[in-house]
């Protein structure tokens, strides 16, 4: 068993494809037409053949009551690795990301958390090299 | 309402207090984070939200909404009536 693919719920899949490409810098992977979705997924230009995130639609009616409690306190859907959260607040900043944690020592790790636009927060985390394993 | 001595009287709340001292407008996620990397204070989000109405209630602590997250903000005036009604210098010296 092999964890190759997650997902996160989107308002509009053109608007978070926009988003987790230009400016996240993610690549496009499978845009496959499904009635009036599609299967689209996006992969680190770092590991074109590693786990693929999936754009996937926020339809359903228990999506937005979930999403909103958790942006209301402050809690992200999902977690991004980077090499240096410092550098990557500044880079996002610059491009208009808003962030609702700045940079964060945790002790075993540097966290900071940002509004995708598309509906979550996402946690970009640096794991500090001794608590890598 | 609770009073301020009451909201004083609880080493969490004191805890979160010194957290939105040194940061001001914290969530509750950034609140949790916190308690427990920083002070090893591991309680369920629900019990800090306990906690952070109760320093609401005392006028310690507001809320403010900015897009769709809700931060918390210290305010230190009503710890005055501490000094009100104790001054510090209310005793003539020896």
């Amino acid at each position: 068993m092999r964890i190759e693919l997650t997902s996160v719920f989107v308002d509009d899949q053109r608007k978070a494809l926009a988003f987790y490409t230009d400016v996240l810098g993610f690549v496009k992977r499978h845009d496959v037409p499904l009635g009036d979705a599609a299967w689209l997924t996006v992969v680190s230009p770092e590991r074109p053949d590693g786990p693929e995130l999936l754009l996937e639609p926020a339809g359903h009616p228990a999506v937005k009551p979930y999403r909103d409690a958790l942006v209301e306190d402050g809690i992200p859907l999902i977690q991004l690795a980077v090499d240096d959260v410092h550098a990557e607040h500044q880079r996002l900043t610059a491009r208009g990301v808003v962030f609702t944690q700045p940079p964060t020592d945790i002790g075993t790790a540097h966290v900071a958390v940002f509004d995708d636009t598309c509906g979550n927060l996402v946690q970009i985390v640096a794991m500090k090299p001794a608590a890598a394993q | 309402m609770a009073d301020i001595f009451h909201a004083l009287d609880d080493e969490t709340r004191r805890l979160v207090l010194d957290e939105l001292a040194a940061r001001d407008g914290l969530t509750l996620f950034d609140i949790c984070t916190a308690l427990v990397t920083r002070h090893g204070v591991s309680m369920s989000r629900q019990a800090v939200s306990q906690h952070l109405a109760v320093l609401e209630s005392a006028g310690l602590v507001s809320t403010e909404r900015r897009g769709r997250s809700k931060f918390h903000h210290f305010h230190p005036e009503p710890l005055a009536e501490i000094t009100r009604r104790w001054p510090p210098d209310a005793r003539s010296a020896p």
